[in-house]
């Protein structure tokens, strides 16, 4: 069984995404982005600001629709899918996001054991220990009577990996996971998501714009400017890159944007009568 | 010259109104699909693996129907009172203030009973459903139920629907008999009858038809409150000053659009 399931993740990506482009009202934020990532692998896309990091994952997510080109997770063509077999892909996925996204209504337990609950027909004790078992994972055993108000940062974006991993997704996204964390805390968090791909066999997709962060747990890099791909690599080949806009990412240089005086002109008037 | 910036604010009012109705027509056409969508999980979730929990149901009609039930039950009560009060006053210049009893009895189950419940679960509940949403969208936590194959509408949307459904009726009928029970206080004590007679006349000069016609609309109104507070919640952005426009515009419109339906019903079913 498990050889099998290896042999087949093993012909094809987890994830391809191809040729994709997707607008914001009239404004391009992606263009032609191809990305494909492999099974067991961390996946690091990396970015500035408004480089279209975030919008790519929530297009990977299927939160919304493609303008055109194609991702397949799992060799599904996600715009193909049906209501119930996204339900079935979506069950093989887990997403941790930005400020955790857990329910604020349930406690630390609860929000763990939702998708159990609301997936599987375990039994209650079965759940509850399912549950445990997680939030061992991640340190947060004894914690999951608080409500979501009353813990850290760290211990939001632990809890919310909990709920991620409770369904023992294939395939694991990880949105920012040191934004807003002291160096302490967001090393931890790296140290944890290595943990988890190599115990869990799974593939992570990891979004962030730390460097630092990036280096330490990625097995390849990708690294997106202004909704285009400058490169993907391992985390050498990026750090060696002679590409001038990798470096200034790398160095934190800031850079001047030419400035072309008719443009100006012509934005500064627009719309005026 | 006059003319002419009198030409270009025409046309600008006109673009504004056109955009207004635009807006208008999207928000309905939203919320029918809502309706829809909440529909076919109530309906066919199960067979998608995605069943409306009878335990979220629960938990929406103990917020909806049982923690309305005091603040309504006042209300209708002093509005019973004050119905008496007026038409007594007003029919003794006749003398015909016994009259009184048989037009509390039809207004209050036709009329008033189901709008004050109506106007008081849209105040409770339209606000706090808007904003419970408008946090879940705007946290992230829409999305995380997405992701999660949790279809949104069927968790959030379907439940309110279905305890709407079920507490909207008999939160009419606790106002119809507290409303009654109001103006019967008052008749016994201006009218000097027992509150037996009081209650035989009542039941005298109902008929079926005036229960029914409050319970119609008791669930028309139940679609439209449950309609307008999620859909608001939904569409919620901008930080807490969204979520705060957000609540007061799902209240605003609920009590609106019951106004409003109960004003067109009315004209239909008097005919």
């Amino acid at each position: 069984m498990q050889t099998q399931a290896q042999t087949q993740t093993d012909m094809q990506p987890v994830i391809e995404v191809e040729e994709l482009v997707t607008y914001y009202g009239r404004q391009k934020i992606l263009d032609r982005v191809s990305l494909n990532v492999e099974d067991g692998e961390i996946m690091v896309i990396m970015g500035g600001s408004g480089s279209g990091k975030s919008t790519l994952l929530r297009y990977m997510l299927g939160l919304h629709h493609p303008d055109s080109g194609c991702i397949r997770l799992f060799g599904k063509d996600t715009s193909t899918l049906g209501g119930r077999e996204w339900t079935e892909l979506r069950k093989k996925i887990g997403v941790s996001f930005q400020g955790g996204a857990l329910f604020n209504s349930m406690t630390v337990g609860e929000n763990v054991c939702m998708p159990l609950r609301e997936h599987t027909r375990l039994d209650e004790n079965t759940i509850r220990i399912m549950s445990r078992m997680k939030l061992e994972v991640v340190n947060m055993a004894g914690y999951e009577h608080l409500m979501p108000a009353q813990l850290s940062g760290g211990m939001i974006k632990r809890a919310a990996l909990a709920r991620a991993l409770v369904m023992d997704p294939k395939l694991l996204f990880f949105d920012e996971p040191s934004a807003g964390l002291d160096p302490v805390v967001a090393a931890d968090l790296d140290k944890l998501i290595l943990r988890i791909r190599d115990a869990m066999q799974v593939a992570i997709v990891v979004v962030t714009h730390e460097l630092e962060s990036a280096f330490k747990i990625a097995d390849r890099i990708t690294v997106l400017d202004r909704g285009n791909i400058l490169m993907t690599g391992s985390v050498d080949e990026i750090r060696n890159s002679d590409n001038q806009r990798i470096r200034n990412l790398l160095t934190r240089t800031s850079e001047d944007v030419p400035v072309d005086a008719e443009q100006y002109l012509q934005r500064l008037t627009e719309g005026a009568d | 010259m006059a003319a002419e910036h009198a030409a270009t604010g025409f046309r600008r009012l006109s673009e504004q109104v056109g955009r207004k109705f635009v807006s208008g027509v999207e928000d309905f056409g939203y919320g029918a699909a809502l309706l829809g969508e909440s529909l076919f999980w109530i309906f066919f979730g199960y067979w998608f693996r995605q069943r409306v929990r009878l335990q979220a149901v629960f938990a929406e009609m103990m917020s909806i129907g049982v923690q309305a039930i005091p603040v309504l039950a006042v209300l209708a009560f002093a509005n019973g009172a004050m119905m008496a009060m007026q038409g007594i006053y007003t029919l003794r210049e006749f003398g015909a203030e016994s009259q009184i009893i048989s037009g509390i009895a039809t207004s209050v189950t036709r009329e008033f009973g189901v709008l004050i419940a109506g106007i008081v679960v849209a105040g409770r509940s339209g606000s706090a459903i808007a904003a419970r949403i408008g946090t879940m969208q705007m946290a992230q936590e829409i999305d995380a139920l997405r992701v999660m194959g949790i279809a949104p509408v069927r968790y959030l949307v379907a439940p309110v629907l279905v305890a709407m459904l079920v507490m909207m009726p008999v939160l009419t009928l606790l106002a119809d008999g507290m409303a009654l029970l109001g103006g019967g206080m008052l008749s016994v004590m201006e009218l000097h009858i027992s509150m037996e007679t009081y209650f035989d006349r009542v039941l005298a000069s109902l008929v079926p038809g005036d229960i029914w016609q409050g319970l119609l609309k008791s669930l028309v109104f139940a679609v439209l409150i449950a309609l307008v507070a999620t859909s608001n919640g939904f569409n919620a952005s901008g930080g807490a000053e969204g979520l705060g426009r957000a609540t007061t515009r799902s209240v605003v419109l609920c009590i609106g659009a019951i106004v409003v339906a109960d004003m067109i019903f009315t004209f239909f079913l008097i005919q």
